[in-house]
């Protein structure tokens, strides 16, 4: 079976992917956006995983790619709750009004 | 006998242990049997020991032991022996029986003092080093010694603590010794830098290999060891402390001060002649020196009030006569005076301590006067030590002591007649200051009713001391009369013959002015202080004399001069100083952390968004380095 689309395009296109991830993370003040924006990151690796395990005929890229779902689902969930936790003391969800551990 | 030597050193460091630990339990009575009897028997060893020694000479004239190895690094290593040869018995003697005496004396003149146990501890501990400093057979050994004696000398002169002058007095002895210290301490370091050795014996036999007569270089130890000697025995320059050191208790001036520890520059000098043979420049200077100090001190001693300056000024005085007995070469003279001398002057200033507990401590000669009645026996036994003193002709062992040095300070090798002439006039000063104290202290009309006259403990020591003030002379007579030369003949195996220049003159012409001089000394001090004291008055008018006598009341203005050369300058040096300029790199170090710290703390912002911007950064730039290389 072959691809009909070159590796290459895709790890560009996971790149992409982890780049926006980034910038989504360092520019939202938001934290939901934060959380979602590091979601894009994880799934970024996992794509250029399977692209990589695709290329070589390796099926360790899709284990690993199972293992970052099963990951994100954990990060996501604690994440969560802690961002409930911090909205009931701030009544706020903006990542600079949580600069207590400074200096 | 070699395997009791450690007994006589042991004794007093077992009486100072026992003192210093339980002294304040034990009652005054315990205190003094431990005190004084710990070197009472520390002098029957030495008889024990000093007697078969001297009987079996000639042919074993050293008696060693050795007791542990101190330390060893490397090639060098340090033994604890001790050594016993002719030249250390007679200050090991002098040390134990002057010291006894001493000790039976403190017994009753200490009775009121509440640091009873204290006081003997200290003295104990002294007799401890000083018989450590004499029985060395190494420098080292001799140097802890040397150093301890400093030690008891700085503890016993602020005795009295409570008096802020008395702590001063201390602090300015141990201070000015440690000068003279301090450049003995470098002269070991080339002493053993050259010779490779620090054992006595193996420096003495081969230091005609190890230095070529004359070099610099043994002319620079020998002058360092000199110096220390100089501190100890205080002879210019060094010669400020003593006087002040009058603050401690008269017996403490009479064993340290006057016997034994200030004697031990000669004894360092005697011990190391080797070395000092070798450097003629050396040896000048110690002539030199000698001379002038005696000369010095002599007239200082003229112009004192208190009794115990004037036998201040009068022990450095006569140590100026020993330094120049060894700068003549006359090696047998000096420590024939320095035993002499030990014994009248620790009679005099045991005498003084009497004659000033008795009269309420007063220690203005001018407020005694009239005690000749009034305490007999202090008064016959003071007569004895200042006879001595004085060298008056036949009668005191003073006099063949003294006229020996006289009489090498022209005829020796490294004699002069400037040398001569400089010691004689010290001679007629000597008896004339002595004359002075004298009339003073015992003639004339009482000013100051007596307390108390000394009891038996207090006399029995003096009366022994001036039997040996008047009688020690009969063990060496002068060449020309008697010839009967028992101590220097002992002596001989240690130390070398005196060589004497040729084509002097008959020793009678010289034995005939130094007779003279001290006769007219006597006079002087008898015509102006007993028949016509009215000319004193006339001569006070006279407004260059007042100068010249506040002059020498001052001690020649040393301490003024020390005071604005050294101490001034360094007070000021210390007001500039007192942040510490070199304590500046260190805080400099601080500060600069602290201002680093406030620097990088702002780093820690709190925003989780600068904090991932860094990540990002780094990664890049780690990634480009990877990348470019």
């Amino acid at each position: 079976m072959k691809s009909s689309v070159s590796v290459e395009v895709v790890v560009l296109l996971a790149g992409l992917l982890f780049a926006l991830g980034i910038v989504g993370v360092i520019i939202r003040k938001n934290i939901i956006f934060m959380l979602l924006s590091v979601e894009i990151m994880l799934n970024a690796s996992g794509l250029a995983f399977v692209a990589a395990g695709s290329r070589w005929g390796q099926p360790d890229g899709q284990v690993m790619f199972v293992f970052i779902l099963a990951m994100a689902a954990a990060e996501v969930s604690i994440g969560l709750a802690l961002i409930l936790q911090i909205y009931h003391q701030h009544k706020s969800l903006d990542i600079d009004n949580l600069k207590e551990m400074n200096g | 006998m070699d395997k009791y030597l450690w007994l006589i050193p042991a004794l007093p460091l077992a009486g100072f242990l026992i003192l210093a630990l339980a002294g304040n339990h034990l009652g005054r009575k315990s205190v003094a049997t431990v005190g004084a009897g710990s070197v009472c028997l520390s002098a029957l060893v030495t008889f024990a020991v000093g007697g078969a020694l001297l009987s079996g000479m000639p042919e074993n004239a050293v008696y060693t032991q050795t007791l542990w190895t101190w330390f060893e690094v490397g090639a060098f290593n340090a033994k604890i022996t001790l050594t016993l040869d002719v030249l250390s018995l007679i200050f090991v003697f002098v040390i134990t029986f002057i010291g006894a005496l001493i000790h039976i004396y403190s017994t009753a003149f200490m009775e009121a003092d509440r640091d009873y146990a204290r006081f003997f501890a200290s003295m104990n501990l002294f007799v401890l080093s000083m018989l450590t400093l004499v029985m060395a057979d190494n420098l080292l050994l001799m140097y802890l010694g040397w150093e301890g004696v400093g030690l008891c000398s700085y503890l016993l002169i602020g005795f009295w603590y409570e008096q802020p002058a008395n702590g001063t007095a201390a602090r300015k002895a141990f201070t000015v010794t440690r000068i003279g210290d301090a450049a003995m301490a470098i002269g070991l370091f080339m002493v053993f830098q050259q010779a490779g050795t620090l054992v006595i014996s193996d420096i003495q036999a081969n230091a005609s290999v190890i230095w070529q007569p004359n070099t610099t270089i043994v002319t620079v130890t020998a002058l360092l060891l000199l110096t220390g000697g100089l501190g100890k025995s205080a002879q210019l320059p060094l010669q400020t402390w003593l006087p002040d050191a009058m603050a401690g208790p008269s017996p403490v001036s009479a064993l340290i001060h006057a016997a034994t520890m200030v004697t031990a520059g000669v004894y360092l000098i005697a011990r190391m002649h080797a070395i000092f043979a070798l450097s003629e420049t050396a040896r000048l200077v110690i002539a030199v020196i000698g001379a002038a100090t005696l000369l010095l001190a002599g007239l200082t001693a003229l112009t004192q009030y208190d009794i115990k300056r004037v036998l201040a000024y009068s022990t450095i005085s006569q140590i100026g006569y020993m330094f120049l007995a060894l700068g003549v070469g006359a090696w047998t003279a000096a420590v024939f005076h320095f035993m002499i001398h030990a014994f009248f002057k620790a009679l005099l200033f045991l005498a003084a301590g009497a004659i000033i507990e008795s009269l309420h401590h007063e220690h203005n000669m001018f407020k005694m006067g009239g005690l000749k009645d009034k305490m007999p026996v202090v008064f016959w036994t003071f007569l004895a030590g200042a006879i001595s003193l004085a060298a008056v002709p036949l009668v005191s062992a003073g006099f063949y002591s003294k006229d020996q040095i006289l009489w090498y300070s022209w005829a020796a090798d490294g004699g002069s007649p400037l040398l001569w002439a400089i010691a004689l006039s010290g001679a007629l000063i000597t008896a004339a200051y002595t004359t002075r104290m004298m009339i003073l202290t015992f003639w004339g009309e009482s000013h100051t009713p007596i307390g108390h006259q000394p009891g038996k403990r207090m006399t029995m020591p003096l009366v022994v001391l001036a039997v040996f003030s008047v009688l020690a002379g009969f063990i060496e007579l002068p060449h020309n009369f008697g010839h009967f030369t028992l101590f220097s003949d002992f002596l001989h195996p240690v130390l070398p013959q005196t060589i004497m220049r040729e084509n002097v003159p008959s020793e009678w012409l010289f034995q005939l002015l130094a007779a003279l001089a001290t006769l007219g000394g006597i006079f002087l001090g008898y015509y102006y202080y007993y028949e016509k004291p009215a000319r004193i008055e006339r001569l006070r008018r006279n407004g260059l004399l007042v100068g010249l006598y506040r002059f020498w009341f001052s001690g020649w203005a040393f301490d003024a001069l020390y005071d604005s050369v050294l101490v001034k300058p360094f007070i000021f040096i210390s007001k500039i100083n007192k942040s510490d300029i070199t304590d500046k790199l260190y805080t400099g170090i601080a500060a600069m952390t602290g201002e680093m710290y406030k620097l990088l703390s702002k780093t820690q912002s709190g925003s989780l968004r600068w904090y991932i911007m860094g990540l990002v950064v780094g990664a890049i730039l780690i990634l480009g380095i990877q990348i470019m290389l």
